[in-house]
């Protein structure tokens, strides 16, 4: 059986006053239906622009996809017309985005915009359409749903946008759901119950779901695969055990490091790895981690390496097998 | 709401007063005496006893203050702003019938300036740095740059000159021939309303492209919209919360504009009554006119701020 989605290949590339700037580089993954994939990286790694290119949401200019195929049900989204896209996004795919708090539109009611996707899809009428906002805000479970279809979003709190949000994804019953950082801007406390929700809808309505995220703690509870990204590529891909328990790229081990034990994990962040993210107008030639790989040969500095198979659909893009580094041990 | 529009309406109060004192004072500074011009054209001999007769007749002999407090006595409790100096008249029934027309014609320039100036500007703005959105970007610095009455000018004189046709100078009342008395008022609001328009369609354009880079514009985007509903239904409405400040701010310039147009298109309005009581000093007739249209700018801004109510449900649940 064929995957649901099928990237392969995909770079966008933006152009910045420092010249071009090659956001995602190469990135190819895949999601089966119903799968949870995870996408982490640090911060500025092209995580957004990977989610924004699936959508053709890249504003251009500055930037453009200048490469790859995007294959969805059977189709390459990168070859649709506009109108084609547009019949796409909202129906077969729904995203949902980090900022819960500028992400709907302040002067519309949230009823509206929620069960718009259902008038703009499914050609129903505007009460068809809020009644049906009513149903999914009860869904989401924002406490007296049917009186809050009429309320703006300034009188929601920053989880009660976000549950909004999760219910206008939900609306036209998508097979694939892109949340990108959903939890990032919320309280701690707020964080876990909505990614719980999300991942309780997408189990019940059998969508699939490519959750980016900073936290690996996320990562653990929520993710069946894990790719994880470094300056626009991918450098390791596997199930989200095989991550969490064989880190093999010594930046994923880096990053393993700055986390507890999978228990607690749960909201815990990413401490940065010792050095800063790399500036992307100026990659090195080889590795572009190399300045801050601790397992660092001369060969890294010289050629790019590519993501190689290291048994189980695990791989990892790294010269040194993770046995021979004398990095950070993984978590045993 | 509520609320807010009492708090608003009783602001106003200390606003008119210093209007209505201003306009006042500022009034009689105009240079020239009426007393001297009364006397010159009646062919009166200026002796100092007929002088202070007539100073005394007009009421103008008393102190400033004086004179304020029973002009503005006599406007909050009768409602009567006194009468012409030269003529019996009346100074309210005048202005009253003059009204309409100036308010006509602003209303009908406002509404080209608007009918001009929303679509270019968001046009401007989703075709950014097209050909399109040069050209309107060009139409508008030249509309900054042109003054209306050099426009209104070339519009009387030229073709004129041409083909020997001039707009009608006889003035068509709207209840004659409401069809005839458009027309006659379009040339001159459609000359006021794109130099207006000019403003108005950069600060749409700015304002549209501000909110077009919003995080729910792009949660709009990613519903699957169409371009024209992304921009209709998410952007909009938005983009317009300024700009009717704008329209409000802009009120002063529009009632300006329409006594340059009155002018030279000869109507019959406030703005032409004004240009003559001032040639003549009769400070009871521009008093007035200044009080109405001072009334006319603080009413028109409280209608722009009570709109917003309309375009932004933070306000209207204040
Ligand atoms: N509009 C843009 N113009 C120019 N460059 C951009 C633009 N958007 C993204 N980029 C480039 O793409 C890089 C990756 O950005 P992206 O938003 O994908 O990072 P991210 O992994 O989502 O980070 P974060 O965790 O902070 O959200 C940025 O460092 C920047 O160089
Ligand atoms: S290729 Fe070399 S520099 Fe890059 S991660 Fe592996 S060991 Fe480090
Ligand atoms: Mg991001």
């Amino acid at each position: 059986m064929s995957k649901l989605l099928e990237v392969t290949g995909l770079t966008t590339r933006f152009r910045t006053e420092r010249g071009a700037v090659m956001a995602v580089d190469d990135v190819s993954f895949d999601v089966d239906a119903g799968e949870t994939l995870a996408i982490v990286g640090e911060s500025g790694s092209g995580k957004s622009v990977t989610a924004l290119s699936l959508m053709r949401l890249i504003p251009n200019p500055p930037g453009e996809i200048t490469a790859g195929t995007v294959m969805f049900e059977g189709r390459d989204l990168l070859k649709l017309s506009d109108a084609e896209m547009q019949a796409v996004r909202g129906d077969r795919i729904a995203m949902i985005f980090q900022e819960p708090m500028t992400s709907l539109n302040p002067s519309l009611t949230v009823g509206l915009q929620v069960g718009e996707p259902v008038q703009l899809h499914r050609g129903a009428t505007w009460k068809a359409a809020l009644e049906k906002a009513g149903e999914l805000l009860m869904r989401v479970r924002i406490p007296d749903a049917k009186a809050r279809v009429d309320a703006y979003p300034h009188q929601f709190s920053g989880g009660m946008r976000q549950r909004a949000m999760i219910a206008m994804a939900l609306a036209c019953q998508p097979k694939l759901i892109i949340a990108d950082e959903p939890t990032t801007a919320l309280d701690v406390t707020v964080q876990s119950q909505i990614l719980s929700l999300l991942k309780e809808l997408t189990r019940e309505t059998g969508a699939a779901l490519i959750l980016i995220t900073h936290d690996l703690g996320v990562v653990a509870r929520y993710a069946d695969r894990v790719s994880v990204m470094y300056a626009g590529r991918v450098v390791e891909t596997g199930t989200a055990r095989d991550i969490y328990k064989r880190p093999q790229h010594p930046y994923t081990r880096g990053l393993m490091a700055c986390v507890p034990r999978l228990d607690g994990a749960l909201g815990s962040r990413l401490v940065p790895i010792e050095g800063q993210p790399p500036d992307l107008s100026r990659l090195p030639p080889g590795c572009a981690f190399a300045p801050r790989c601790v397992d660092v040969t001369d060969k890294c500095l010289l050629s790019r390496p590519v993501l190689e198979d290291v048994g189980g659909g695990h791989h990892k893009a790294c010269f040194v097998p993770a046995n021979a580094a004398a990095g950070v041990p993984a978590h045993a | 709401m509520r609320a807010y529009v009492i708090r608003r309406l009783l602001a106003l109060i200390p606003t008119l007063f210093f209007a209505s004192v201003i306009v006042f004072v500022t009034v009689r500074m105009i240079p020239g005496d009426i007393i001297d011009m009364m006397i010159a054209q009646n062919d009166i001999s200026a002796n100092a006893a007929s002088r202070t007769q007539l100073e005394a007749a007009l009421g103008l002999d008393q102190p400033m203050h004086i004179q304020y407090v029973r002009w503005i006595g006599k406007i909050l409790f009768q409602g009567d702003f006194g009468s012409s100096l030269w003529q019996e008249q009346s100074v309210i029934e005048e202005i009253l019938s003059r009204l309409p027309t100036t308010f006509q014609l602003g209303f009908m320039a406002l509404c080209v300036a608007l009918v001009v100036a929303v679509p270019v500007g968001v046009w401007s703005a989703i075709r950014q740095d097209t050909w399109g959105d040069y050209v309107g970007r060009s139409f508008s610095i030249l509309m900054l740059a042109v003054p209306s009455f050099w426009l209104g000018t070339i519009v009387m004189v030229f073709p004129a000159i041409w083909w020997g046709w001039s707009p009608e100078v006889r003035f068509i009342s709207f209840w004659q021939d409401p069809v005839g008395n458009m027309l006659q008022l379009a040339i001159p609001a459609v000359i006021l309303g794109t130099s207006l328009s000019a403003i108005t369609m950069r600060m749409t354009r700015t304002m549209m492209l501000e909110v077009l880079r919003q995080d729910y514009v792009r949660t709009a985007w990613a519903k699957g919209m169409n371009e024209r509903t992304v921009v209709v239904r998410h952007a909009l409405r938005n983009a317009l919360i300024p700009v009717v400040t704008l329209i409000g701010l802009q009120a002063p310039i529009l009632i300006g504009g329409t006594v340059i147009m009155e002018q030279i298109f000869v109507i019959p309005g406030m703005g032409l009554m004004l240009l003559e009581a001032v040639s003549r000093r009769d400070y009871p007739i521009i008093t007035g006119v200044f009080l109405i249209v001072g009334v006319a700018v603080v009413l028109i801004n409280l209608l722009v701020d009570l709109s917003y109510g309309l375009l932004d449900p933070k306000v209207r649940y204040r």
